[in-house]
């Protein structure tokens, strides 16, 4: 604990400001030639490394070694370069690898050294070659510049979404630049480049030369630049050996720094904290690394050995072939706790720990001075945030406790900053662990996010710590533990040594029934990688039967994709994949597959009802369906304008009724013909319409236009019942009034429906008079009926009471209205009582 | 009924929230289109837009003109054009040839379409095969369900009906399903869902999915417990005449969307008037759910109860004056313009209905139900196709004569249909094809025994991949089997007893006594036990398809409430009759019903539904 302040160092007098130097790991790697000569990439936050050794050997027998490691140093691949040569090497956002190489491919590797992808930064540096090229990353995601060697610039911002753009020319430039590096401004990706005394910013349209505010006029050129990590910094390096520090929108100059060293450095980066005021810039030559801020007063650190230098979010990895060191300026919470004789109430709280710890009562004094000035809260929050600051567990430790007893005397103090960090520092100290080898910072984690940090992991294979750690910080199922598993799984398809079974199994015992887990995409994985039966087999596992149609139709899995899509019962889907079968069939397989899918069948048929009538047909006559012909022939008949077409059609019917044996849709349909042709007649010689009336109103029309003899001719040819005859006569010549004819027909033989509808047709049309004439010829059973139609109150007693029937003689009672003759319905009522007594 | 086992049913849930929900969505979607544009409304989505918005609504949100969208030219000026339709093709085609006229008369303009409630694929293909995919963007309404009343919601989609059990197209199913995640979870969620019907399962299947794949949240259910039922389950009941008033209003005017237009007529003043009918108006609240034959006294009595308050008004002093003008007086004047608005469509159906005719219709209906005199019923059916009384009802006796008697003779089979056709047309034939395939006209084969062919097609059914053997003697297995169902379950009551309309004493009185509804017995057997056990019998005359499952939350104490609170969703539609035996079920038993239906339904809506029209 003494010794917290042993690696700080300040930087200037004005501004108390310390830098330090913190051990991350002493290298798990043994590099016989250190550094020198490598390709070196290793990734921000914490990430892995590639080493490159040999590259610049150019003899065809000696191939050069790619290597990867670990943060810590522990090799995770390591494999001969067999490709061309290799300008840069760079990591993408998602821990992949990519090496630029000298014919303008990139190529995509994974962290186990596994072969991606590649893809191309244009032709045009095919005959020029790509002499140097930067990786970059941009809210955008991965991106690669490449500087070629006609002196042009061509940028990729985003390599998932790869869009080339070839940056415009740089006038009157004749060699490449002295150097250059990559802006992110206003959304826009552009370069900055120096050419002896000149600085340049090229974007997508237009070269602009610029000047940094306050710069020595008498610079001749710029040798080194450096952007910070969230691109608002600048810094500049002059041939004179001064630093300019600024802005990156050249607006503002921060400070400039004599660094009294004139040679060229090997690396220069920003390092600086996000809220920190003060810039700072690491510069690093052979041996010599120096920090330079506002003031003119620098630290310098002498380096045994080669090193990199990679810029974080709140300070500078330094790596060489044993150590990896963590530079950044001292946090302001760790500031005030740690710096000599502070009084700040964080420092104060943890002196009072201290004396606690020892049972002494000076830890009362020391709490009693904080809780005077009401401090304590802020003294338990400057514990808690420097904790997150430390690395070393043990300090985290004492400045927790020290929290957690300050804690003891607020009563209201929340207490989710401090659980909240003793996971998060748990968690970190987890993923810094030497096996694993993730040196993040608190900052760094937030910045990242958890989901970031366990697909890194995942991406490393750690899925038990993965899992381990969604479970710790108790992460919804659906992003945490189900995620690793499904990346678990899709890795898993991958191991081309074991059985498809065996992995079937495997996968299923692991996920079971998860939440949140797609067989199908595993699934789409083992078919990625040509395992068309384990995906098959993968997909049995998925329970929503709709996930697994998409990845069937592209296996080509045509019929089992339908029957999926109909399990899972979603119209829209089974409709995809029929449209996708017309396509890809011939129309004879294409109907024999719907003919199997009831479903699928009535979907398309209602399609084709409105689009492709033609269609319809073929899948009928497909089925040999001949009742659906005939109807389908039938509708068709409804839409042909001419009598001929429409003949046609009803004959079409009539053949497909009867091969579908169904004689008496085939007789009604010549029957409907031959009415046509009758009604065509009939429209001819009367010349009025006839066409589409139904028989019934044929014969109605023809009756009340007194044809009698087409209209006898009907009656005979469609052998229309007797019965039906009559009541359409009789109606008819009601309506007409043609009283006459009427009772002529009445006479002309027995009617068939007896004579109470004359009686009660005569009324409809109000006509009693001639009513009551057929009153006497209605049968005994109708003639209170008949009678009562007539309003022939008297007549229906009589009729009634002689029939002796109950039901009947209460009839004629509900029409008795209350004027009638009180002897009738005493009569009634009399009879009724007989009636009823029987 | 015993009096002391009544509960007071609990109070319904407010679905008014459903409005405001669709109300907002459409909005938001209107803004999506910022400028002035011209609405194009699909005729029937005009009346349930009218529920949810109006038009200063849509005017404050920059719809300059309303059109009802038809097959026909537009005239409109406007720059952008907006389309509320639902997913048909023939209407997606519609618009297909608006934006191809605009484009050959070098028009440009902005389509949009707005599906409600969803989109098909289908659809989309349309657009593209017609060339307008990339003109036309497209958006969902997602507007599922219509509060027609405080126990009412209605899909408004009658063609569902058509669609999922004539075409075969289940392509709703994924709606009515989405309906019930809905209702789940804003008043869920359920903690019991009973169901029947194929279409009921899959719904149910699919709303589950859907439960799964969305977050689980544990609130206090309003709404405990579902039952899901097919239409195809009971064709018997929404066939027989209404004789309960609302229903009766509902086969008379056809009450559309929840108002009815009653005509000069009827409203006795010079133009017709809209109605709204809903538990608001005081008059209807108290006589739709009443039988025809006591609707009059109840009318005749409120009359005089009105007329005694406003007879207060004599001997009121001038402050008492004031009083009653300001408070009652509004009130009063609103309830004598429905009394006499109703008391004239009741004297309207009395002139139609208590003709000799109805009276015979009715008589025959109930001896079919009866199983009575069969002979004497297809005389009057032969009577009524030759006269031409009505080629609906006509179609109706059919199908009931066909239904109840377990289809018909072949020798009564054909001539019934010939003289059917020589009066209505021969375009029937299609008619009576669908009615074969629904099951609703069939003819008797006199060949095969009914069990061994059920027993068949129980094993085919059981293999999900037979689907199209299934199918292939689905028209088989569609039996009715009404006459075993009636005696099981006790639906037609024995004839000659008396049957008091005033006090009914069962569900029976929305059919004068002579019939209780299959589906509303089934829901009522089915609460009673608690799930199907001992209705074994009468699932297998069903078809099976019967099921109960539990909700996923059994943590959540239920309240009592929730628990009597019962959500009934008819998948094809209900009838005004069947709510009407719901409610009466309901006040006996202490439930409140939840009705939720695609579409209120009638035996004309039914079998219109069913014609194949020669356009």
């Amino acid at each position: 604990m003494a010794f917290v302040t042993a690696n700080w160092n300040p930087l200037g007098e004005a501004f108390y400001r310390c830098h330090r130097k913190i051990e991350l790991y002493v290298m798990g790697w043994n590099l016989k030639e250190g550094l020198k000569d490598c390709l070196i990439a290793a990734a921000p936050y914490g990430g892995p490394i590639a080493l490159l050794k040999g590259h610049q050997k150019r003899s065809p027998t000696a191939r050069p070694q790619l290597e990867i490691y670990s943060a810590s140093g522990s090799l995770l691949a390591s494999f001969l370069w067999k490709s061309g040569t290799v300008v840069a090497l760079g990591w993408t956002v998602s821990d992949d690898l990519l090496c630029v190489q000298e014919d303008g491919s990139v190529l995509l590797y994974d962290l186990f050294g596994d072969f991606k992808r590649h893809f191309s930064m244009g032709n045009e540096v095919l005959q020029n070659h790509v002499i140097e090229a930067k990786v970059f990353h941009s809210p955008y995601g991965t991106g690669v510049a490449i500087l070629t060697g006609a002196f042009r610039f061509t940028l990729a911002t985003n390599i998932d979404d790869l869009k080339l753009r070839r940056l415009p020319e740089v006038p009157g430039l004749q060699g490449a630049p002295s150097c250059w590096a990559v802006l992110t401004q206003d959304r826009q990706t552009k370069v900055l480049l120096a050419s002896g005394s000149d600085l340049y910013i090229l974007d997508n349209t237009s070269c602009t030369a610029v000047t940094p505010p306050g710069i020595d006029p008498q610079v001749s050129s710029y040798i080194q630049m450096a952007i910070s990590f969230s691109y608002k910094y600048l810094a500049l390096f002059t041939d004179a050996g001064h630093v300019w520090m600024g802005t990156s929108n050249l607006k503002e100059k921060l400070s400039k720094v004599d660094t009294k060293v004139r040679t060229p450095p090997k690396q220069m980066v920003w390092c600086r904290r996000p809220k920190s005021q003060q810039p700072s810039v690491v510069v690093m030559w052979d041996r010599l690394l120096l920090v330079a801020g506002e003031c003119n007063e620098t630290i310098q650190y002498h380096l045994d050995d080669d090193s990199i230098l990679i810029p974080e979010l709140d300070g500078v990895r330094i790596i060489n072939s044993t150590h990896h060191e963590m530079l950044q300026e001292v946090p302001g919470p760790c500031e005030e706790i740690f710096k000599i004789a502070s009084m700040a109430p964080g420092a104060l709280l943890l002196e009072a720990h201290k004396e606690y710890e020892k049972e002494s009562q000076k830890a009362d004094e020391y709490l009693r001075e904080i809780k005077e000035q009401s401090l304590l809260g802020e003294a338990v929050r400057q514990c808690v945030e420097a904790a997150g600051f430390e690395h070393e567990p043990e300090t985290q430790k004492t400045l927790l406790r020290a929290a957690s007893f300050g804690k003891c005397f607020l009563s209201n103090f929340p207490p989710d900053l401090f659980v909240s960090m003793c996971r998060e520092l748990r968690v970190l100290n987890a993923v810094r662990d030497y096996t694993v080898g993730i040196p993040l910072t608190h900052p760094q984690y937030k910045q990242m996010t958890v989901q970031v940090l366990i697909d890194r992991l995942v991406y490393r294979r750690l899925y038990p710590l993965a899992i381990e750690v969604c479970r710790y910080l108790k992460i919804p199922e659906y992003q945490g533990v189900s995620r690793v598993l499904k990346h678990w799984a899709c890795n898993k398809v991958q191991q081309k040594e074991e059985p498809d079974d065996v992995i079937a199994r495997a996968v299923n015992q692991k996920l079971g029934d998860a939440v949140g887990i797609s067989y199908s995409e595993i699934a789409a994985r083992a078919y990625e990688c040509g395992r068309t039966e384990l995906a098959i087999k993968l997909l049995e596992f998925e329970p929503r039967s709709g996930e697994q149609v998409p990845l069937l139709l592209k296996m080509k899995r045509s019929q089992l994709a339908l029957s999926k899509a109909i399990e899972s019962g979603d119209t829209d889907l089974v409709y995809t994949v029929v449209t996708y079968l017309k396509n890809e069939m011939n129309r004879g397989d294409f109907f024999m597959t719907l003919r199997n899918q009831p479903v699928a069948l009535s979907l398309y048929r209602q399609f084709c009802k409105h689009q492709e009538q033609d269609t319809l047909k073929d899948l009928f006559n497909q089925d040999d369906d001949h009742q659906e012909l005939g109807n389908f022939y039938v509708r068709a008949s409804y839409r042909e304008g001419k009598l001929e077409a429409r003949l046609a059609a009803l004959q079409s019917a009539v053949d497909e009724y009867n091969k579908a044996k169904n004689e008496f849709a085939a007789k009604a349909t010549e029957e409907q013909m031959r009415l046509l042709r009758f009604q065509r007649r009939m429209q001819e010689e009367f010349d009025r319409p006839f066409m589409d009336y139904s028989l019934q109103e044929t014969l109605h029309s023809l009756l009340m236009e007194g044809r009698i003899r087409p209209a006898e001719q009907l009656y005979k040819d469609f052998r229309i019942p007797d019965k039906r005859y009559w009541w359409l006569k009789i109606s008819a010549l009601a309506e007409k009034e043609d009283w006459e004819e009427l009772e002529k027909f009445s006479r002309s033989k027995k009617s068939p429906i007896g004579y109470l509808p004359f009686v009660e047709i005569c009324v409809k049309h109000h006509n009693k008079y001639e009513a009551k004439k057929y009153v006497s010829k209605v049968t005994p059973e109708q003639k209170v009926k008949a009678h009562l139609a007539v309003g022939d109150l008297e007549g229906a007693a009589e009729a009634a009471i002689e029939r002796r029937s109950e039901g009947e003689i209460s009839l004629v009672l509900s029409h008795c209205p209350p004027s009638a003759d009180r002897s009738l319905v005493d009569r009634l009522t009399r009879a009724r009582t007989t009636a009823s007594k029987k | 009924m015993a009096l002391s086992s009544r509960r007071d049913a609990p109070q319904p849930p407010d679905f008014s929230f459903l409005k405001r929900l669709a109300r907002d969505q459409l909005i938001y979607l209107l803004e999506q289109l910022p400028g002035k544009k011209d609405l194009f409304i699909e005729a029937d989505l005009m009346s349930p837009l009218d529920r949810i918005a109006n038009v200063s609504t849509l005017k404050q949100h920059e719809v300059d003109k309303l059109y009802k969208l038809e097959n026909k030219p537009i005239v409109s000026t406007c720059n952008q054009l907006c389309f509320l339709i639902r997913p048909r093709i023939q209407t997606v085609k519609w618009i297909a040839e608006i934006v191809n006229t605009d484009k050959a008369a070098g028009r440009l303009r902005g389509y949009k379409i707005i599906f409600c409630p969803q989109k098909f694929y289908a659809c989309e293909i349309v657009l593209e095969e017609q060339g307008v995919y990339g003109d036309v963007s497209t958006d969902e309404w997602a507007f599922y369900l219509l509060p027609l009343d405080d126990d009412i919601i209605s899909l408004e989609l009658p063609e569902i009906f058509r669609d999922n059990f004539l075409e075969g197209n289940q392509r709703w199913i994924t709606t009515a399903s989405k309906s019930l995640h809905l209702l789940n979870s804003l008043y869920g969620p359920f903690l019991k869902v009973y169901g029947i019907g194929r279409s009921a399962k899959m719904t149910y299947d699919m709303w589950r999915d859907l439960v799964e794949d969305g977050e689980q949240k544990t609130q206090q259910p309003e709404i405990g417990n579902v039952f899901l039922i097919d239409r195809d389950v009971d064709f018997v009941t929404p066939l027989c005449s209404q004789v309960v008033y609302e229903g009766l209003v509902d086969d008379t005017f056809r009450i559309k969307c929840g108002s009815v237009e009653f005509s000069p007529e009827v409203s006795s003043s010079d133009k017709s008037v809209k109605v709204m009918l809903n538990s608001q108006d005081k008059v209807f609240s108290e006589i739709r759910n009443e039988h025809f034959s006591n609707v009059f006294g109840f009318l005749s009595q409120k009359a005089r109860n009105l007329q005694t308050a406003y007879d207060k008004r004599c001997g009121m002093d001038i402050k008492q004056m004031k009083n009653f003008v300001s408070q009652e007086l509004k009130g009063l004047k609103q309830e004598h313009r429905l009394l006499s608005l109703h008391i004239g469509a009741s004297e309207s159906i009395m002139k139609k209905k208590t003709k000799q005719d109805f009276q015979e219709l009715l008589k025959t209906e109930h001896s079919l139900l009866e199983g009575f005199e069969i002979r004497e019923c297809i005389t009057y059916i032969e009577e009524h196709i030759n006269r031409q009384v009505s080629m609906i009802d006509s179609l109706r006796l059919l199908c009931l004569l066909s239904l109840t008697e377990n289809g018909l003779l072949p020798k009564d089979y054909r001539s019934l249909k010939a003289q059917y056709l020589q009066s209505y047309g021969t375009e029937h034939l299609l008619t009576f094809a669908n009615l074969r395939q629904l099951g609703l006209l069939v003819e008797q084969n006199p060949g095969e025994t009914l069990t061994a062919m059920e027993s068949k097609v129980g094993k085919l059914v059981n293999d999900r991949t037979a689907g199209k053997l299934t199918d292939a003697f689905s028209s088989l297995a569609k039996k009715s089997n009404f006459r075993a169902l009636s005696k099981k379950l006790a639906l037609v009551p024995k004839s000659g007893e008396e049957y008091d309309l005033r006090t009914p004493r069962d569900m029976a009185y929305i059919f004068s006594g002579a019939y209780i509804p299959l589906s509303c017995k089934l829901i009522e057997q089915v609460l009673e036990r608690g799930g199907w056990t001992g209705l074994e019998e009468v699932t297998r005359l069903l078809n099976g398809n019967e099921f109960v499952a539990t909700g996923s939350s059994e943590e959540v104490k239920p309240r009592s409430d929730s628990q009597n609170t019962i959500l009934v969703m008819f998948l094809g539609g209900c009838t005004y009759s069947e709510i009407s035996a719901l409610r009466f079920l309901g006040k006996e038993r202490g439930y409140r019903f939840i009705i939720v239906t695609t579409a209120i339904t009638n035996s004309a809506r039914l079998l219109e539904a069913l014609l194949d029209r020669k356009t």
